[in-house]
């Protein structure tokens, strides 16, 4: 084995791009959960938009239309999830279940012509002057446009949540539905909103998968980092910054389990693979999790 | 103005009537999905639904049809005790890979002696490791109240990376010149599960029958099954009625793992016949659908499975026949567990249309 070969600076700034669309679907995911829904849809929304970015990109030739049709398409079939247990009142586990299962179908059927297409190189941004900075630069300030995305949404949220009168209603929302609803708030309006703004997350997440990561369309090509995004958010206690935290974690596993795979190390490759799925039950079981929002996953009936 | 009111109680007429409903608003939207594709949507949908079992090839499919309803219904019954007392399994193609893995081994480490404890002794490893498989989740939950449905799901990506490493590394066929995957237990007399396999006919066909009525009696009979459904519609009221819920938990946990593990077993040393690294086909995933599909109810559950088992075999015939993509057959699966989900309301609400009172 050769651990020469792996260079930490290379490893620091590709953890930041692993751990990119696990990033984006968690805070997407953690906006809904603070509003009181769990959505267990999210790796059916990721790969509907991981499949709606690439064949928008392919199409348009623009991987900015692609994000913004992934972003939409996670968007959709969230809205599907959100009037079935907003206005139909079904059981938002089995619900988020069946979302996952029918984007997993709908993105093989829509992408099966795309198979072993190669999706358009998308250019970094470097940062001025801060890229030019030694050891630093090329770890933070040598990326694409998204990775820096999803850092400024989460500080969008995290001001939002926590600053804004809307974020306020949106927790008020998800702690007790029944008094925001008598203070005059509409629960199920800001819970749709809040869904739909999760799936767009997820469908960004996901075109980030197959625009930039694989970047092709492969069918399953998620791979379950839909459920690990969800498994960031418990370990986050539902606050943006931890959240951050997670992400990079786990996107540092899987690049350095990547990177002894390269190198050659004495495990085989299956047992390497595992390794991020097994750090993600660890920290789980580690992180004693915060008080979770005190309506989640509860239908909401106004009653008389 | 359209607007739901609570039923006190949920509407029996609904109750049976919201399977079929949904059944036929999948079967109109999926037409609707068929013609998008480009294909006859009658033809497709009577394809599906009533070739695999009035055709003139239906000798053929209704075997086939056995078939693949035995895992489901062996997971899903294993599932429904836990979905009912909120505790959510939802890695039982997990446990379904390594009941067949651990089945296999016992197996494989006999190979070739002929004995008839070989099977039974197959059956309990089977049963065992999809056991210990799901204890995992089981017991984090009860010990650090770790999240059951994320631990759980994460252990199928663990499962299907372990079965890549054994098709590929111990279990290998030594005789099979560098070709993956484990010797054929199907063409291995003393380990096989076939009883007759020109029926369809194999142990976990039985087994499922078995365990449909043992499921039966236990939630309609026994203090257990009682405590089963306490503890899913009032936990506090089951407190005080003396249920222990880390208990509850280990033991739902306990019964879904082995019996996906059972199925697991069965398919590996039946219809699959080997430990290969495609060896699991998404049963553990299908089964939650057919679990709320029957309401998690064992009757219910059969009927499932066979109608899941139909739209499988269905959707092969169709891939061949009309050539309708393997896809589109996941996507009507899903579109069924949603419409079987939106018309639960109406067992629970009834629709009011007037003028509106609240606000």
């Amino acid at each position: 084995m050769d651990m020469s070969a792996i260079n930490p600076v290379l490893l620091l700034a590709s953890l930041m791009v692993a751990a990119t669309p696990i990033l984006l679907a968690a805070i997407g995911e953690l906006v809904v959960e603070r509003a009181g829904v769990l959505n267990l849809g999210v790796e059916g929304m990721m790969i509907t938009g991981a499949v709606c970015g690439f064949i928008v990109t392919i199409n348009a030739g623009s991987p900015l239309l692609g994000f913004a049709g992934a972003a939409l398409g996670g968007a959709m079939v969230a809205l599907v999830f959100g009037i079935l247990t907003q206005v139909l009142l079904s059981n938002q586990v089995a619900t988020g279940l069946a979302l996952t299962l029918f984007g997993l179908g709908l993105a093989a059927l829509l992408g099966q012509s795309y198979i072993g297409i190669k999706a358009p190189v998308i250019a970094k941004w470097p940062v001025p002057l801060l890229s030019d900075l030694p050891l630093i630069g090329p770890i933070l300030f040598n990326h694409d446009p998204v990775v820096y995305l999803g850092i400024l949404i989460i500080a969008a949220v995290w001001y939002f949540l926590t600053y804004s009168r809307a974020g306020l209603v949106l927790r008020a929302v998800g702690e007790n539905h029944d008094a925001a609803h008598a203070l005059g708030y509409h629960v199920v309006r800001v819970r749709l909103l809040a869904i739909m703004f999760g799936g767009a997350c997820a469908g960004l997440g996901g075109a980030y998968l197959s625009l930039v990561r694989v970047p092709q369309w492969t069918e399953g090509l998620t791979a379950g980092a839909g459920w690990i995004a969800l498994a960031i958010v418990v370990f986050a206690s539902w606050r943006p910054w931890r959240l951050l935290l997670g992400a990079y974690l786990f996107g540092g596993v899987t690049v350095l389990q990547l990177n002894l795979q390269a190198a050659g190390f004495a495990l085989p490759v299956a047992y390497l693979s595992m390794a991020p799925y097994l750090a993600t039950i660890l920290v789980l079981v580690m992180m004693r999790s915060g008080r979770a929002p005190g309506s989640l996953a509860q239908s909401f009936h106004a009653s008389r | 103005m359209i607007r739901l009111e609570k039923r006190t109680a949920p509407s029996q007429f609904w109750t049976y009537a919201a399977p079929l409903l949904a059944v036929m608003l999948t079967m109109a939207c999926g037409g609707l999905l068929f013609a998008a594709l480009g294909k006859d949507p009658f033809v497709t949908i009577r394809t599906i639904f009533w070739d695999p079992l009035f055709s003139e090839f239906a000798w053929y499919y209704r075997p086939q049809l056995l078939i693949k309803a035995a895992p489901l219904v062996l997971i899903a019954i294993g599932l429904s005790f836990g979905f009912r007392a909120g505790v959510w399994n939802i890695g039982a193609e997990g446990q379904y890979i390594l009941g067949a893995i651990c089945g296999a081994a016992v197996g494989l480490a006999f190979y070739p002696t002929e004995s008839v404890f070989i099977l039974p002794l197959m059956i309990m490893a089977g049963a065992l490791g999809g056991w210990a498989w799901a204890m995992i989740p089981g017991v984090l939950r009860v010990k650090f109240g770790t999240n059951e449905i994320l631990v759980s799901l994460m252990l199928v990506y663990v499962a299907q990376n372990l079965l890549a490493s054994m098709a590929l590394g111990v279990m290998r066929n030594p005789d099979a010149m560098g070709f993956p995957g484990s010797r054929n237990l199907a063409r291995y007399p003393s380990a096989t599960s076939w009883i007759n396999e020109s029926a369809g006919l194999h142990w976990g066909v039985v087994f499922a029958f078995i365990a449909v009525i043992f499921a039966y009696i236990t939630l309609s009979r026994h203090i257990f099954g009682f405590q089963v459904r306490l503890s899913g519609q009032s936990p506090r009221a089951a407190r005080f009625a003396g249920v222990n819920p880390g208990l509850l938990v280990l033991i739902c946990m306990g019964i879904s793992g082995a019996l996906a593990g059972l199925a697991g077993l069965f398919e590996v040393a039946g219809p699959s016949g080997l430990i290969s690294i495609d060896f699991n086909a998404g049963y553990g995933f299908t089964a939650i659908i057919v679990a709320f599909l029957g309401r998690l109810h064992p009757v219910g559950i059969l009927l499932a499975a066979g109608l899941m088992a139909l739209t499988y075999i269905g959707g092969e015939i169709a891939q061949s026949n009309l050539r309708l993509p393997a896809a589109a057959i996941q996507v009507l699966q899903g579109m069924l567990l949603f419409f079987l989900l939106a018309v639960d309301v109406l067992t629970h609400y009834r629709v009011r249309i007037g003028t509106r009172r609240i606000a």
